[in-house]
């Protein structure tokens, strides 16, 4: 056997910084033509973007216009309930952090920094202010769902009932919130039409994939459902939504709806828009729960079946939390692509994200200014988008899909 | 013993009876769905009724009196028909080029992707998050408005090797004529198509036959070649010749111009499928298992061997479902045109509905064609399918 000393090292260049550099950029004469022609490229476009970015470039129409994108026509001196919500949020976080740990954990912790890190920035004092407040809840939610879940296992599994009751009534919650109440002083109501920017972006995508949910596992059901009636119905649905284009729908959803409504009776144009947006978001989800579905083993149907399960019975409790377990990682796919696609409500003169940019450059104080706005809104969607998707990636791997 | 033959014989109550219950509950289903659809379509002629509209497509034949903006033959004093007609042209034209470009560029980067250069595999990955974590529609209007729109003006047009001229008002390149003996030249090509396959179909049941190797592609190749370039070069004129865009004192002439419409919509279009495309691409070459590599290998196959004939084969079977619904997508996509102008199907559509207060028949006309799109779509894809998938013998 050789010793230590006999084994010959390895040439230096086959190690370290020369090593690395030989095997991943200039392995033969092509690959090191590769890499010369990248570097140049990626030379051309940072300077020129860095050059325009940092000298040409007026950031003050985004500064300036800051609220409207976030929110839109909410009224200012109403725009607490946004901000009391957002902070909600932000302890909810922290709360379920301390809790469960996890995967939520670097949710928190990048949800905390973005506070931060928005909070270094030259806002008015009030906004800094929120801002900061939003980051310590997250840290006192944190440390109080820490202490509470570790003082026993009953506390602790009570703490995540809880949690998740509070998670789930969320949603009313944000409505109500920012609905308002007619003849109460301190929340007065605001009318949908007035939610816009962020804010109605991100609430479109919410009601789209939450109202969507029961109506997939239905459609999805029905689709496998031995009855022909029921089947037939459920396919005609989903390929009909899924063969057209959402812009379509949106359409539809505008003119048509309205149409099949008794006369009398009238419902707001964001309302309509998420009535679209269920419906389409509606026959996706059934997909990606049929995919869930059919991932479920025969044998156990059979087990439970012998085990004097009901058909009913089954479903609830065998088949479907198996299913939906198997496709949250795909449920969560849809969100984010729903969240890019709410831009398309902007085509219908809903007042989102996008027809905000569009409403700010028509200001002839900011006309021309298309790439600042235009990349400001890219770059929110970025944030979000990439963020999901990288939470989504993690879930995939705390959950185990396609080990077990 | 008599007890339990009666146990047996004993029928199940018809309310507990799986099959009745079935069909009890179908029926009850059919009934409320006939109803509920009665009612919105008693509330719609109701509706439409106190507007004054109807539900006919008679309109159709109406003088449409609206500017087009590009497309085929049409002029405002066409009928609506002919708009609509227009608008799908236009709609099938955008996507053909997006799923044939938009392929290529997916193909290219996704390739890239697995490259074992490190630089470009960081390039190419930034390029797929930033446009695959963007929505489209904001990747449209930013092309249309921050970049095209944004171009110099016509005089100041930058030039691109081959006379492609990019500018404000679009791309201009010069574009190919057919002269009097283009006929004859098709003729000579497909002849060459075909008794370039038929030689290579030949060749191969030799090969195969025989043993001897007889160079099947080559041969294939060489008289696909050889028949159009006699065709081109014999009859004295040739078939086509290339005219190129002047600059005259304010646009060009001559060539063929894209306008910013089309070509933003074409570019975001392709940029952006490309992207999804390119981790399609790459995750079927992945999937390749290890061992079918190494086996190539031992069996002493170059590498260009190895990609053709054992990785692209069996990357395709994992590659095309997905990309059906990419090619599937960006046609859809292709909707969200009105954004930035281009009279596409919707677009077009949108316009008519608006003009003769006729949304219902629009709005049915306009779901049916991409309704078919999608379906036809679909169905070549599947065909194509079928065909590259491992057949089992």
């Amino acid at each position: 056997m050789a010793t230590d000393s006999e084994v010959m090292r390895p040439p230096i260049t086959s190690l370290g910084v020369i090593g690395w550099l030989r095997q991943n950029l200039f392995s033969s004469w092509y690959n090191t033509l590769l890499t010369f022609f990248s570097a140049w490229l990626l030379y051309v476009i940072l300077t020129n973007f860095l050059h325009w970015a940092l000298t040409v470039a007026r950031w003050d129409v985004v500064t300036a216009n800051l609220r409207l994108f976030m929110v839109g026509q909410y009224p200012p001196d109403q725009v607490w309930r946004v901000q009391l919500l957002v902070t909600l949020i932000a302890l909810l976080f922290g709360l379920s952090w301390g809790t469960w740990k996890g995967i939520i954990r670097s949710i928190s912790i990048s949800l905390a920094t973005g506070f931060g890190l928005l909070g270094l920035l030259p806002f008015s004092l009030g906004v800094r202010l929120w801002l900061f407040a939003s980051l310590a809840a997250v840290f006192i939610g944190f440390i109080l769902g820490h202490v509470l879940s570790t003082r026993g296992d009953l506390l602790r599994r009570r703490m995540a009932r809880g949690l998740l009751a509070v998670w789930f009534l969320l949603f009313p919650l944000t409505i109500v919130l920012l609905r308002g109440f007619q003849g109460t002083p301190w929340l007065p109501p605001i009318g949908t039409n007035l939610w816009g920017g962020l804010l109605l972006t991100f609430l479109l995508a919410v009601v789209g994939i939450l109202a969507s949910f029961p109506l997939g596992v239905l459609l999805a059901l029905g689709r496998r459902s031995e009855m022909i009636v029921i089947r037939t119905f459920s396919i005609l649905f989903i390929e009909l939504v899924r063969g057209v284009p959402l812009v379509t729908i949106l359409f539809m959803a505008q003119i048509m709806l309205p149409l099949f409504l008794p006369p009398g009776l009238r419902i707001d144009r964001v309302i309509r828009a998420m009535v679209g947006i269920t419906l389409f978001s509606a026959a996706y989800m059934a997909e990606n729960v049929r995919g869930g579905l059919q991932s479920v083993p025969e044998g156990q149907v059979e087990a439970a079946r012998a085990l004097g399960l009901s058909g009913p019975l089954i479903l609830l409790f065998i088949v479907l939390p198996q299913a939906l377990r198997a496709v949250i990682p795909a449920i969560v796919g849809q969100f984010i692509s729903l969240f890019k696609d709410t831009t398309l409500v902007a085509i219908i003169g809903l007042m989102d994200l996008l027809n905000v940019g569009r409403a700010v450059l028509a200001n002839p104080q900011f006309l021309g200014l298309h790439r600042e706005v235009y990349l400001f809104i890219a770059v929110i969607f970025f944030i979000f988008s990439y963020a999901m998707s990288y939470s989504s990636y993690r879930l995939e791997e705390a959950l185990g899909v396609g080990e077990r | 013993m008599a007890q339990q033959a009666r146990f047996h014989h004993q029928p199940v109550p018809f309310w507990r009876d799986v099959r009745v219950l079935a069909i009890f509950t179908q029926i009850l289903f059919l009934l409320v769905v006939i109803l509920v659809a009665g009612l919105l379509y008693a509330n719609m002629t109701h509706a439409l009724a106190q507007r004054g509209l109807s539900l006919g497509f008679g309109f159709l034949k109406l003088e449409a009196g609206f500017e087009i903006g590009e497309g085929i033959r049409y002029s405002p004093s066409d009928t609506y028909g002919r708009a609509f007609l227009v608008g799908v042209v236009n709609t099938l034209l955008v996507s053909g080029l997006g799923i044939l470009f938009a392929t290529i560029l997916g193909v290219i980067v996704g390739v890239a992707r697995l490259s074992n250069n490190w630089l470009l595999t960081r390039i190419v990955g930034a390029y797929i998050e930033l446009i695959r974590n963007t929505p489209l529609l904001v990747q449209l209007v930013f092309w249309y408005f921050a970049v095209i729109l944004q171009l110099p003006p016509v005089r100041q047009s930058l030039e691109l090797p081959g006379n492609i001229y990019i500018h404000q008002r679009g791309v201009t390149m010069p574009w190919l004529i057919p002269s009097p003996t283009f006929k004859l030249w098709l003729l000579t090509l497909a002849a060459g198509i075909i008794l370039g396959i038929l030689a290579w179909r030949v060749l191969i049941q030799y090969q195969l036959r025989t043993g001897r190797t007889t160079y099947p592609i080559t041969v294939g190749l060489i008289v696909f070649i050889v028949l159009p370039i006699l065709g081109w070069y014999l009859p004295g004129e040739t078939p086509v010749s290339w005219e190129m865009p002047v600059l005259q004192r304010f646009n060009f002439t001559g060539g063929r111009t894209l306008t910013p419409e089309f070509t933003a919509l074409l570019v975001g279009l392709v940029v952006y499928t490309g992207a999804f495309i390119a981790e399609i691409v790459r995750a079927g070459i992945q999937a390749v298992p290890r061992g079918q590599l190494e086996a190539a290998r031992a069996l002493g196959l170059s590498n260009a061997q190895m990609l053709r004939l054992v990785i692209f084969p069996q990357a395709l079977r994992i590659i095309i479902p997905p990309l059906t619904s990419q090619y599937l997508n960006l046609a859809k996509n292709s909707s969200l045109a009105i954004a930035v102008g281009y009279p596409d199907l919707f677009a077009v559509g949108g316009t008519i509905a608006n003009q003769t207060g006729q949304p219902v028949p629009v709005i049915i006309m306009i779901m049916s064609s991409y309704l078919s799109i999608s379906l036809l779509t679909a169905l070549f894809m599947n065909w194509y399918n079928r065909r590259v998938q491992f057949v089992v013998r």
